[in-house]
């Protein structure tokens, strides 16, 4: 009875409370495990306060979602909060007055944001040039490498010593094929991992006007020798099936988790899974560069999405917002985030407590992404990328990757190919967006 | 001559038609005109700029060679094709043979039926899982057993094959139904007649029967093709996202993927009205000049 009764003054309290609640939405694209870490983080902002209250709804896909967005804009149902996927940045920043950028949103709604607690690799990718952050960073991964351990002992290989320099990573790939492995190694995400970061990670231009900072007149510039000698060198070792291709996107995972490839390249967003799935011991270790390379390494870039606050919302939403963003800054959430997604933490602060919390002694692997992403400080060349049609510009790359693998284009005409085309779609959205 | 109600009431035929073009309007005109009024113009996906570009984004289909959109072109056709003639030719050597009197008869009909009642988007995930070269069980077992270099994420042969069948195979289920009905009308005097007269069941079957069963075979033409051209998109989606390559990009999946996902709504748009204007030539030329052929 007692319990009923407290329950019911619990009711009528949160029913009262919602009455003068401001309520915002928040669209994200996060599914499984990571949709309930983010319903929980707005569980707690929900309940550390009681004038505002974010409701997260999700809305499909990230492609989906933006979609999703874009219709409600153009319907003017737009909700106060979107998650955009890194790719559509430069759409969501050229969508004129459809946007509240982050920056102006704080200073307008006098919330406490200091732009340099969070590290600048990550925020730098959705800034603008001269540092005023346009959206608030949420889920962030950079590439690594991940090597089974086990395979790596079967090979006769010390499984503490994962490669540095791509030949050396090369030279083990053979081994474990000739251990009896299916193959030495996979690959996920081909554009962003062996043409972006593989770029960013040699401090070479992806493409020109700081790749695509400084303007919408960029072009793509990666068809360099390096990348011709590293795409024809994989290549070759597809023929011997030392190198096993597995789809676009994220859909190689499993030739690593099936114990057929011994070494994988794949986001740190995919860490928990990783843990989840693999029967044997494995590491992650940073991605190997060649050593010949001057300013090699640099440091990665990161991938993941970001948060977009609509514009023509009232004072009292954008209020709602900014204190939820000042929230999910705190080092508590981000440590929260971080450590239950495996994403990267934002700021400095969530770093040095999740460190301090002892978590890396049983998870090393984060800590070699956020070390490799903090390896210097960014040049105009390990920013980000911010291209236009950037979407359609990976797709490009797949395809010809594809292409090239079949046989039907050679190595270095595939590059010159997506250069061309991608650079075919960089003029159109100039075109548009002058 | 039965005798012929009328209704007296100017207004009341038009009324009874409204919800009907309503519907019509709402779900087929409105959009069509959205389209085609889209397909001028070159927009950023919120609207803010529109730049009138008249026929370039239907010219850009054609001459920009990265588009591929007559390579797109020439895909879906040969998938339709493909698609339509193995499901019917199978459907209807499996409705032949289950029409005879045979044991299990009902059980082998129950068995051949019951691939339909799955939805495209779960027939696609069902074929992905077994051939995958990366978990597919069937995919391993080419691989180790058979020495088939199985590899359909980079062969586009493969990813061709592997699409076909895996359309194909749903199909043949509704072709099955259809083809059954249709053979069990075919009237047995005729067969028997026939028989009588010495004509061996070949000939029985391709005198006699086919040509009763041509309504059903025209019909499940029709419906096989706008089916392979249209419906088959979740079955690309799941199995190949149109790889490798460009090699499975058909026309619908390429409409849905510049315009939703690449957001390029000019071009996706231009696409879609050359398709409308495709299916409404298709349309009236199979009815214009198959029919005819066609004995009711």
């Amino acid at each position: 009875m007692k319990k009923i009764l407290s329950l019911t003054i619990a009711l009528a309290l949160s029913a009262t409370a919602a009455f003068a609640q401001v309520q915002v939405e928040f669209w994200h694209a996060m599914t499984g495990k990571n949709a309930d870490n983010v319903q929980a983080l707005a569980d707690k902002f929900n309940t550390s306060q009681t004038a505002y209250k974010v409701v997260p709804v999700y809305k499909g896909s990230y492609s989906d979602t933006m979609n999703a967005g874009i219709a409600a804009f153009r319907a003017k149902q737009a909700p106060a909060i979107i998650q955009v996927y890194e790719v559509g940045t430069a759409t969501m920043m050229s969508a004129k007055g459809a946007i509240k950028p982050v920056y102006q949103l704080m200073k307008e709604t006098g919330e406490k944001f200091d732009p340099k607690a969070y590290i600048p690799t990550i925020t730098s990718y959705y800034s603008t040039s001269k540092g005023d952050m346009l959206s608030l960073p949420f889920n962030s991964s950079t590439a690594v490498m991940y090597y089974n351990k086990d395979a790596f002992k079967k090979a006769g290989l010390d499984a503490e010593k994962p490669p540095v320099t791509w030949p050396e990573f090369f030279t083990i790939a053979k081994k474990l094929k000739a251990s009896g492995m299916e193959g030495g190694f996979s690959t996920n995400w081909i554009s962003w991992i062996q043409l972006e970061n593989f770029a960013a990670w040699h401090n070479q231009a992806f493409g020109t006007k700081n790749n695509g900072f400084d303007g919408l007149d960029t072009k793509l510039v990666f068809n360099t020798p390096l990348t011709l000698k590293h795409f024809q060198t994989i290549y070759d070792l597809s023929k011997d099936k030392v190198f096993i291709y597995g789809g676009r996107e994220n859909k190689a995972n499993p030739l690593f988790t099936s114990g057929q490839v011994g070494m994988h390249f794949e986001s740190i967003g995919g860490y928990a899974n990783m843990k989840a799935n693999c029967k044997f011991d494995f590491g992650v270790a940073r991605i190997p560069y060649y050593s010949d390379v001057k300013g090699a390494p640099q440091n990665t870039i990161i991938g993941g999405a970001s948060l977009w606050v609509f514009n023509g919302k009232s004072k009292e939403e954008y209020k709602a917002v900014a204190a939820y963003f000042a929230f999910l800054s705190l080092p508590e959430s981000q440590a929260f985030w971080h450590q239950n997604t495996g994403y990267l933490p934002i700021t400095t602060a969530a770093y040095e407590l999740t460190k301090k919390q002892g978590f890396y002694d049983t998870n090393p692997g984060p800590e070699v992404a956020i070390k490799q992403l903090l390896n210097k400080a960014p040049t105009g060349n390990s920013m980000g990328i911010r291209f236009g049609n950037f979407n359609i510009i990976r797709e490009i790359e797949d395809q010809t990757w594809e292409d090239i693998l079949a046989g039907k284009i050679a190595v270095k005409a595939g590059l010159e190919k997506m250069v061309k085309d991608g650079n075919a779609k960089l003029r159109e959205f100039e075109r548009l967006n002058k | 001559m039965a005798k012929q109600y009328e209704f007296k009431a100017r207004f009341l035929p038009y009324l009874l038609v409204i919800p009907q073009m309503v519907i019509v309007f709402v779900f087929f005109f409105w959009p069509s005109a959205q389209g085609l009024w889209q397909s001028f113009f070159l927009q950023d996906p919120f609207g803010g700029t529109m730049i009138f570009v008249g026929l370039e984004n239907y010219l850009r289909l054609f001459t920009d060679a990265s588009y591929a959109y007559g390579e797109s072109f020439i895909i879906s056709t040969s998938f339709a094709l493909t698609v339509t003639a193995f499901a019917m030719t199978t459907a209807l050597f499996l409705a032949v043979q289950a029409n005879r009197k045979i044991r299990f008869a009902t059980f082998y009909k129950t068995m051949l039926i019951w691939p339909y009642a799955v939805a495209t988007m779960v027939a696609g995930v069902l074929w992905l899982f077994m051939f995958n070269p990366n978990v597919g069980v069937i995919a391993w077992a080419l691989k180790t057993k058979f020495g088939v270099d199985w590899q359909y994420l980079i062969n586009s042969g493969q990813a061709f094959f592997l699409v076909t069948i895996a359309a194909s195979w749903k199909q043949i289920s509704y072709n099955f139904v259809f083809f059954l009905a249709g053979l069990q009308s075919v009237p047995k005097d005729f067969i028997e007649a026939a028989a009588i007269d010495g004509a061996s069941p070949t000939k029985r079957f391709w005198k006699i029967i086919f040509p009763l069963l041509s309504p059903t075979t025209f019909y499940l033409l029709v419906m096989n093709l706008v089916y392979a051209f249209f419906e088959t998109f979740p079955i690309i989606h799941q199995v190949t996202s149109g790889g490798p390559g460009k090699s499975t990009s058909i026309l619908v999946y390429k409409i849905w993927r510049d315009g939703v996902v690449n957001l390029d709504l000019g071009g996706s748009s231009a696409q879609s009205v050359i398709l409308m204007i495709l299916v409404v030539g298709l349309t009236v030329l199979q009815f214009r000049f198959l029919e005819r052929r066609v004995n009711y």
